[in-house]
């Protein structure tokens, strides 16, 4: 790829391309971390991070592919720095996990957005990329990092998962709250962090 | 978060419980994609548009 020296317009034309794909980003981050001020700091921490490397950006390719990467390296990054993590187990799982009472009636997005948290870190993203972005699975194991079969088959137990929990009304109130449940999350995030080997826009 | 805004339309806020005839879809599939949409489809907050107009300054 040459090197070429950014004019006012190849910067015009970035954060144009770059303000388009902020809404997308917000939505990523929102289904990774679960709460939107959080999720919303660490949207504007990869707009920044994604500023600063915007000679790496090819044109022509898919920004919002390309931001995704950064928002997710981002994100396991400062859950590895445990930003997330006192946080999270003890005020947002409470939140967040807690169902309201004795409603079991049909399948509410509060439903959806509680059961999607209880998944794996990996499988979450896999499936909010593939289920919820529109990522073909191609571009989905490229965003992680990743080979396609491994993306297919984090994507199928995650479906598998939200089946019985959606479709059979099995969603867990407090899941989180079981330290073990919680414990085997995280380090399963780890070793998608250290696993994490994407290199288009590694920062 | 936002689930119960969210989960106040009816259209937009309830998902099918069933699959329909048994076909490849899961019932919530669809609300998948909503949780998603529902998030892009929010007015940006002004910080972000604060940050992105300060980026320009920025180099």
């Amino acid at each position: 790829m040459a090197k070429h020296e950014r004019t006012a317009t190849d910067k015009a034309d970035f954060k144009r391309e770059l303000t388009d794909v902020v809404p997308h980003l917000r939505a990523f981050a929102r289904g990774l971390c679960g709460r939107a001020d959080m999720a919303d700091d660490l949207v504007q921490e990869a707009l920044l991070k994604a500023w600063a490397a915007q000679e790496r950006f090819e044109p022509g390719t898919s920004m919002r592919a390309w931001t995704f990467v950064i928002l997710r390296n981002a994100y396991l990054t400062d859950m590895r720095r445990n930003r997330f993590r006192g946080e999270y187990d003890e005020n947002v799982a409470e939140r967040i996990l807690t169902a309201p009472a004795g409603q079991e009636e049909p399948i509410h997005l509060s439903d959806m957005h509680r059961a999607l948290l209880t998944l794996p870190a990996e499988r979450r993203e896999a499936l909010l990329l593939v289920g919820a972005g529109g990522f073909s699975y191609e571009e989905a194991a490229n965003i992680c990092g990743c080979a396609v079969g491994t993306i297919k088959s984090r994507v199928g137990r995650a479906r598998a998962a939200l089946n019985s929990m959606l479709d059979e009304g099995s969603i867990p109130q407090r899941s989180i709250d079981d330290q073990g449940a919680h414990r085997a999350i995280l380090e399963e995030l780890d070793e998608v962090a250290m696993g994490n080997g994407q290199a288009a826009a590694r920062d | 978060m936002n689930g119960e805004t969210e989960g106040r339309d009816e259209k937009a806020g309830r998902v099918q419980k069933h699959s329909k005839n048994g076909s490849e879809k899961p019932g919530w599939a669809n609300g998948l994609r909503q949780l998603y949409d529902t998030v892009v489809n929010e007015p940006l907050p002004d910080n972000f548009k604060d940050l992105l107009s300060k980026l320009d300054d920025q180099d």
